[in-house]
């Protein structure tokens, strides 16, 4: 529940963006990050909103991580947190939307 | 103890770079002797707070390559495993009166006093897992029922709960929160009589939303360390070494070893929102103490939506009941503490497992129960560090 995931920005429309994790594109609240967020950063996630915008520098090592994660099996209690971050973004999409 | 074992358990570890991995073990290694030399202290213990750092620990093997006097606890860091029994009662209470639960996947299966919101729902009550908070609103925007947000988890999961409160919901919409904030807990284990904590590693992504200069107070009152870490192997043992020579040197300070995410502010917007909806208020950590200002519940101005004021929720009802014979014997609470772990415990792999749990630390993918009984059997064997 504590566990952050990091996704690219691939477009911004209001409060609401679309975030590339590891090829799932899901949409995801900027209600709560502190800084603009612009297509090409990356975010942390964390139950369906943005906490954060990490340095694109930065964010390379961490994504290794998430996708040895993925790679999984589903009884893994680490990957399974990391898929119901990435799930908690679903159906966000027709949700707010401006700013 | 020597390199060489050090060495080859790193080694093993799924690192991306091995390499930093080994140095960081073994310099950690080294500190910790050096510590346990100039402190006369042995083992050096320490308590991270945060399920997600037990998880990385057990998961990439870590304490394998952590020093024999080196003792890594963990704390009251499994928000779900936490919440007190009166407050899954409330929410047994809310099911079984026809009120459409909606709630965490952890929090289905945490026993209350009598039942869990699972075995309400097997007894035709209706409860449903949400991932987000938002899911929780687009459900009651989806039915004329009353939809209730079991809501959960620390300032991070708190954060999400106060932004869909302010972006508005359906008015059959509300909130029961057993939301928990970090901080005050570590007031209480810090002052626990006895305790051998030196050192806290915090958790990088409620000090995402808090910063860390948020544990300067806390810092100058107990005179111990604290280390800000992330959650990747490495950022683990950074975090590590750093608080072990803190307490080598006998210096303490707050240091942020996650700089890529925490800052000495925090995420201001976010802290805006979080006070703009919640206040902190005392109340009992399942297994730890009643801890001041530990829970978060809804301010006044938002009562209208706080299901303790729309509710007359008679969770007084489930008390009349006894807990089963096997709860009994549950060690959760003194494992939250820090106090004992899960090998310790009779039940523990035997009568409770992930798939028939006993206590909440076996539940939730962040208790430690579960994450020890993942990751294999007894392991990681602490040997002669407890």
């Amino acid at each position: 529940m504590c566990l952050g995931v990091p996704g690219k920005v691939l477009e911004v429309n209001g409060n609401v963006a679309t975030v590339d994790f590891f090829g799932l594109k899901r949409p995801i609240f900027l209600d709560v990050v502190d800084e603009p967020v612009a297509p090409g950063d990356y975010i942390l996630n964390h139950v369906g909103f943005a906490i954060r915008r990490i340095p694109a520098s930065e964010a390379e090592e961490t994504l290794a991580l998430y996708r040895q994660l993925l790679a999984e099996t589903d009884d893994d209690p680490m990957a399974s947190d990391v898929r119901g971050e990435i799930a908690a973004t679903r159906k966000t999409g027709n949700d707010g939307g401006s700013d | 103890m020597t390199a060489d074992p050090i060495d080859r358990e790193v080694s093993e570890l799924k690192f991306r770079e091995p390499e930093k991995g080994r140095a960081l073990a073994d310099a950690l290694a080294r500190t910790v002797r050096r510590a346990v030399e100039k402190t006369g202290r042995s083992p050096i213990a320490v308590m991270h707070v945060c399920g997600s750092h037990e998880q990385a620990i057990a998961k990439f093997g870590l304490r394998a390559a952590f020093p024999r006097e080196l003792d890594v606890i963990m704390g009251p860091g499994c928000p779900v495993c936490v919440t007190d029994l009166p407050e899954v009662d409330e929410a047994v209470a809310l099911a079984t009166d026809g009120v459409i639960v909606a709630t965490y996947g952890d929090m289905v299966r945490v026993p209350g006093t009598a039942m869990s919101l699972a075995d309400a729902r097997s007894e035709g009550a209706r409860v449903e897992v949400v991932y987000s908070a938002s899911h929780a609103v687009e459900l009651a925007r989806s039915t004329d029922k009353q939809v209730v947000f079991f809501a959960s988890g620390f300032e991070t999961t708190a954060v999400a709960t106060a932004a869909v409160l302010l972006k508005g919901t359906p008015p059959n919409f509300s909130v029961l929160s057993a939301h928990k904030y970090i901080p005050p807990v570590m007031e209480i284990v810090a002052e626990m009589p006895g305790t051998r904590v030196e050192g806290f590693l915090a958790a990088g992504h409620a000090a995402t939303i808090t910063g860390w200069g948020i544990f300067e107070s806390f810092v100058e009152r107990h005179g111990i360390p604290v280390v800000v870490a992330g959650f990747e192997p490495l950022d683990i043992l950074a975090g590590l070494l750093k608080l072990v020579e803190l307490i080598r040197d006998s210096t303490a300070r707050v240091e942020n070893m996650y700089p890529r995410c925490v800052t000495r502010e925090g995420n201001r917007r976010a802290q805006e929102q979080l006070w703009k909806v919640f206040r902190p208020t005392g109340g009992r950590w399942r297994g730890i103490a009643h801890v001041p200002n530990g829970n978060l519940r809804l301010r006044g101005e938002w009562s209208s939506v706080d299901a303790r004021q729309r509710f007359r929720i008679d969770a007084a009802r489930m008390w009349k009941h006894s807990p089963a014979a096997l709860v009994e014997r549950c060690l959760c609470v003194d494992i939250m503490a820090g106090i004992r772990s899960p090998t310790d415990c009779a039940l523990f792999a035997r009568e409770c497992s992930p798939d028939s749990p006993v206590g909440a630390c076996m539940v939730s993918t962040e208790g430690t129960c579960r994450i020890w009984s993942q990751y294999g059997g007894g392991y990681p064997d602490l040997g002669g560090s407890r």
